[in-house]
């Protein structure tokens, strides 16, 4: 069964069109790319797929289940996670704090005006083991807001694990990063995909960490699907190279 | 490194108010004002609940204040003299209004929650101010006075001695803080202070923000509405003042005075707030003026208020 499915979703704003009847099927386990030239609704399209708002018409189907019409809280607490194209975290806030909040409220305890000592012990543990996978380990203390762009991404993709999602979205997760960070994030995301079996749809806009990542690439262009493939039929598809690797390479 | 300068501050904040009413008399004020400090330190310290804690402008906390106030001065003259009743009543009072009203509001963000808080507080304040015949009008509720405290083996007579109405004031202050203290570091806390953060954030991780945005407000509320029943029985009286937008304007001045990002920054500017009015208004009538340059001055120079500044002058 797919673990995510788009039928024929649609997005207007006012006359403008941003997404055009977009299809995507994803399966468990796949690392899909959703690239495309700027303004071909790539965001629009995350953020119908994410609940940010619902499509004008066309349908949302996740682990079988219609969420079309559901919450952004509905669609996290059923296993999507997502991450944004300006990261988003609690700058004021420790970067354990940041993953404290995140794995508290995974662990159903939003509500919770106490917390024992073997929660709070297991809260601690898994807090750890996020650090640890991002990296963040000598940077727990510091406020997330003071952070390297790098590293303030790195805690939100945390954050977002935190939920144990069955499905990550990100938006970018390279945007604005030097080589350095841009390798290190790449080499994150590309860990949680092989070791943690996590379903991943990324937007990219930097070719070498798509072609790297990627086990299936859809191309937006004008909020309509232009293309998909592996990343080998991609890179071979003319109309594609004619609507965005050539004019971006 | 913030820790232990934080329990430093906690423990010098609790001493201070114990041995408040010894002091106070030696820098020129009395008992009266000392607990003044404390009512109105309570209130801003519930206002900061939600402005520093959570991130939302509430400019009606007034309106929650004057309700209980209104509701324990009612619920002693007329219904039966009784001091804990009255707040239970008056608590009661401000807490189911905030429930009501706080479902209206929640939805709105920013600038425009502040203006409706006002707006709904104006409600209350000309309900008060109108209705001659059940709350007296313009003339407040008075005629009537708090009552000693039966705690079956003995009675505590609040009424006639200063100090132990202070006391009974700080016992109150004291329960109410706690909570609030511990409610902030709970996972609950946790959530408000994310949503205060990054909204979108903590809506993309599961957060229901409208609904803990309500929680936070009616939190708020309900010991501002305490707060206010302490001020009506600190009086013996109340009048629609205790209702008017200019009253929710002094618990923001006094949570911004002393910090809002500090637990205990707004008791520091409710102090700061008391003491200065008192003492500036016996020399002119015009002691709002030194109160406003003097906020001006603290907003412009120290963005973080009393505490603020003097914690970051402890770290470095």
């Amino acid at each position: 069964m797919s673990l995510l499915v788009v039928e024929n979703a649609s997005r207007h704003f006012g006359s403008l069109v941003a997404v055009d009847s977009v299809s995507l099927v994803v399966p468990p386990g796949e690392l899909r790319a959703i690239i495309g030239p700027n303004g071909a609704g790539k965001t629009t399209f995350f953020n119908l797929i994410s609940g940010f708002f619902p499509p004008t018409s066309g349908r949302i189907l996740f682990a079988g289940r219609d969420v079309t019409q559901t919450s952004p809280e509905q669609r996290v607490a059923m296993g999507m996670a997502r991450t944004f194209q300006i990261t988003e975290v609690f700058p004021e806030l420790s970067v354990r704090e940041n993953l404290r909040i995140a794995v508290e409220v995974a662990t159903g305890l939003r509500l919770s005006p106490w917390l024992t000592r073997a929660a709070n012990a297991q809260i601690r543990q898994r807090i750890e083991v996020l650090l640890r996978m991002g990296g963040l380990e000598d940077k727990a203390s510091r406020l997330a807001g003071e952070l390297p762009h790098g590293d303030q991404r790195a805690a939100e993709i945390m954050m977002a694990l935190a939920l144990k999602p069955q499905l990550l979205l990100l938006d970018e997760p390279t945007a604005g990063m030097g080589d350095q960070e841009t390798y290190d994030i790449t080499q994150l995301i590309r860990r949680l995909h092989k070791e943690q079996k996590l379903t991943i749809v990324l937007i990219e806009h930097d070719m070498r960490v798509v072609f790297h990542l990627a086990d299936r690439i859809t191309v937006l262009a004008e909020g309509a699907v232009l293309g998909e493939g592996t990343p080998e039929e991609i890179a071979k598809d003319e109309r594609v190279q004619a609507a965005y690797l050539g004019k971006a390479a | 490194m913030r820790r232990v300068p934080a329990v430093a501050w906690t423990v010098l904040i609790w001493l201070m108010l114990v041995t408040m009413p010894y002091w106070m008399n030696g820098l020129g004020g009395y008992t009266e004002l000392a607990s003044r400090v404390l009512v109105l330190g309570l209130a801003a310290m519930s206002l900061n609940f939600l402005l520093g804690f959570t991130g939302v402008l509430s400019f009606g906390h007034a309106a929650y204040f004057g309700l209980g106030a209104y509701g324990a001065a009612m619920t002693i003259k007329y219904i039966y003299p009784s001091t804990p009743l009255g707040i239970l009543v008056g608590v009661a009072t401000g807490t189911l209004a905030a429930m009501v009203i706080g479902a209206l509001i929640v939805k709105l963000r920013g600038v425009y929650f502040a203006m409706v808080t006002i707006a709904f507080g104006q409600v209350f304040y000309f309900i008060a101010f109108r209705w001659n015949s059940v709350t007296g009008g313009d003339d407040g509720v008075s005629g009537w006075k708090r009552q000693a405290l039966d705690l079956g083996f003995t009675q505590i007579n609040i009424l006639g001695n200063d100090k132990a109405f202070y006391y009974f004031v700080l016992v109150c202050f004291a329960v109410a803080v706690t909570l609030m203290w511990l409610l902030l570091r709970s996972p609950f806390g946790r959530t408000l202070l994310a949503i205060r953060e990054n909204e979108r954030r903590a809506r993309f991780l599961g957060i229901p923000v409208e609904r803990h945005i309500w929680l936070s407000f009616v939190i708020s509320c309900c010991f501002a509405s305490l707060a206010g029943t302490m001020y009506a029985l600190l009086n013996n009286f109340t009048d629609p003042r205790a209702l008017r937008w200019d009253q929710s304007g002094t618990f923001v001045i006094m949570a911004v005075l002393g910090g809002m990002r500090s637990f205990w920054g707004p008791l520091i500017g409710a102090g700061i707030f008391v003491v200065l009015q008192d003492y500036v208004s016996s020399h002119t009538e015009n002691w709002m003026s030194v109160i406003g340059l003097f906020f001006v001055l603290v907003v412009l120079f120290f963005p973080r208020g009393v505490l603020g500044m003097l914690r970051r002058k402890g770290l470095t």
